[in-house]
């Protein structure tokens, strides 16, 4: 059956607009979390500066990953599900990619300064896996390093004996030797997936 | 009066032995937890639950004597931040198992009185709306179980 012509233009208008307003959409969603996993992406401006201190209370730039690929996660040590799963992937991920590993810096980022000090950090860090700078600094800082990446997050409600979650984006982003980002990961990623990412990346 | 006990204990017996023909209507399989990493006072615990019947059920609260309180969470992610929630009740229907796993829905373990050292194991009570409450061992596992820490393989 023929279609009016008026039908017909009203139907490509309509698939114009929602093609347009899906573009659109589209824009925003890869501007906020650009490219899926393991695909290289040169418009985010996921990174940038922070200065935090390590489990073992030295200052950690930005300038000290220079040269180096860094899989950065922000997270906090009372979270017992996402995080310890994310880091955990990280490190079996690394291990996964024997020399390579080399190459990369494992970052634990708190999002929760207040109550992981520094000898928190060190417990947990030991905990994980000892390549892991676990840093942590003033609510400022920390602030400022999740600002640089992105990174949202807020105090939950609280639980139980005074201790509150902590809402935090989930992702473990892979940042090149320049301090660009390269790809990104979620702590359902497996360490499979995230090894031959890190393989890609590092030997292309 | 001698009659009467016999009659209870009749009873008795014949209650036993009808708990122990049927199984369980909620069968719970692989109960696991993390070990605490750090100082951590938190902790998850994982399982799956299977309805062994036809009827539907809920898993409405969970205890154990390890934490100073446990709660059923959900994990949800709300583009990509994750949050966790306490939940009133897990559905469980048959023929479908409900699997409480990493990144998820977990029994959160809140104020822990002492570190989860793998290899250990301890109690957590499951109360179902229906089938009632029963206790299972729940496995502390290592997180790294072949942890070559400082260095990684050569393949």
């Amino acid at each position: 059956m023929p279609m009016p012509a008026s039908r017909l233009l009203k139907t490509v208008r309509l698939l114009a607009v929602g093609s347009i307003l899906g573009l659109g959409a589209a824009w925003a969603v890869h501007l906020w979390v650009p490219g899926d996993i393991g695909t290289q992406v040169t418009t985010a401006s996921i990174g940038g500066p922070f200065e935090l201190v390590d489990q073992n209370g030295r200052t950690r730039t930005q300038a000290d990953l220079k040269g180096k690929f860094a899989l950065i996660y922000f997270g906090f040590t009372y979270c017992p599900d996402a995080c310890p799963t994310a880091l955990v992937a990280m490190a079996e991920a690394l291990d996964q990619i024997g020399p390579l590993a080399a190459r990369v810096q494992p970052v634990f980022v708190t999002v929760d300064p207040e109550r992981d000090t520094v000898e928190h950090m060190a417990a947990y860090v030991a905990a994980v896996d000892e390549r892991l700078w676990g840093l942590t600094g003033s609510a400022a800082q920390v602030a400022q390093a999740a600002k640089a990446y992105r990174v949202f997050y807020r105090k939950a409600t609280p639980q139980g004996g005074g201790e509150y979650l902590v809402d935090h984006t989930s992702l473990v982003y892979l940042m090149g030797p320049d301090g660009a980002y390269r790809a990104h990961f979620t702590h359902e990623t497996t360490p499979e997936r995230m090894a031959e990412s890190l393989r890609k990346n590092i030997g292309g | 009066m001698r009659r009467r006990i016999f009659l209870a204990s009749a009873l008795l017996a014949a209650s036993f032995s009808a708990a122990h023909a049927q199984p369980h209507p909620i069968e719970v399989q692989d109960p696991w937890a993390r070990a605490t990493l750090g100082q951590s006072r938190t902790g998850a615990a994982y399982l799956t639950l299977s309805a062994t019947g036809p009827a539907a059920d809920r898993l409405v609260a969970a205890s154990s004597p390890v934490a100073a309180k446990t709660e059923l969470h959900n994990h949800i992610m709300v583009g990509n931040v994750a949050q966790m929630r306490p939940v009133d009740a897990i559905e469980i229907a048959p023929g479908s198992p409900t699997l409480l796993q990493p990144g998820g829905l977990h029994i959160m373990l809140i104020d822990l009185k002492a570190p989860l050292q793998a290899g250990t194991s301890f109690p957590v009570t499951l109360t179902f709306e229906k089938a009632g409450a029963v206790t299972v061992q729940v496995a502390v596992r290592a997180n790294r179980p072949a942890a070559p820490v400082g260095h990684g393989h050569t393949h």
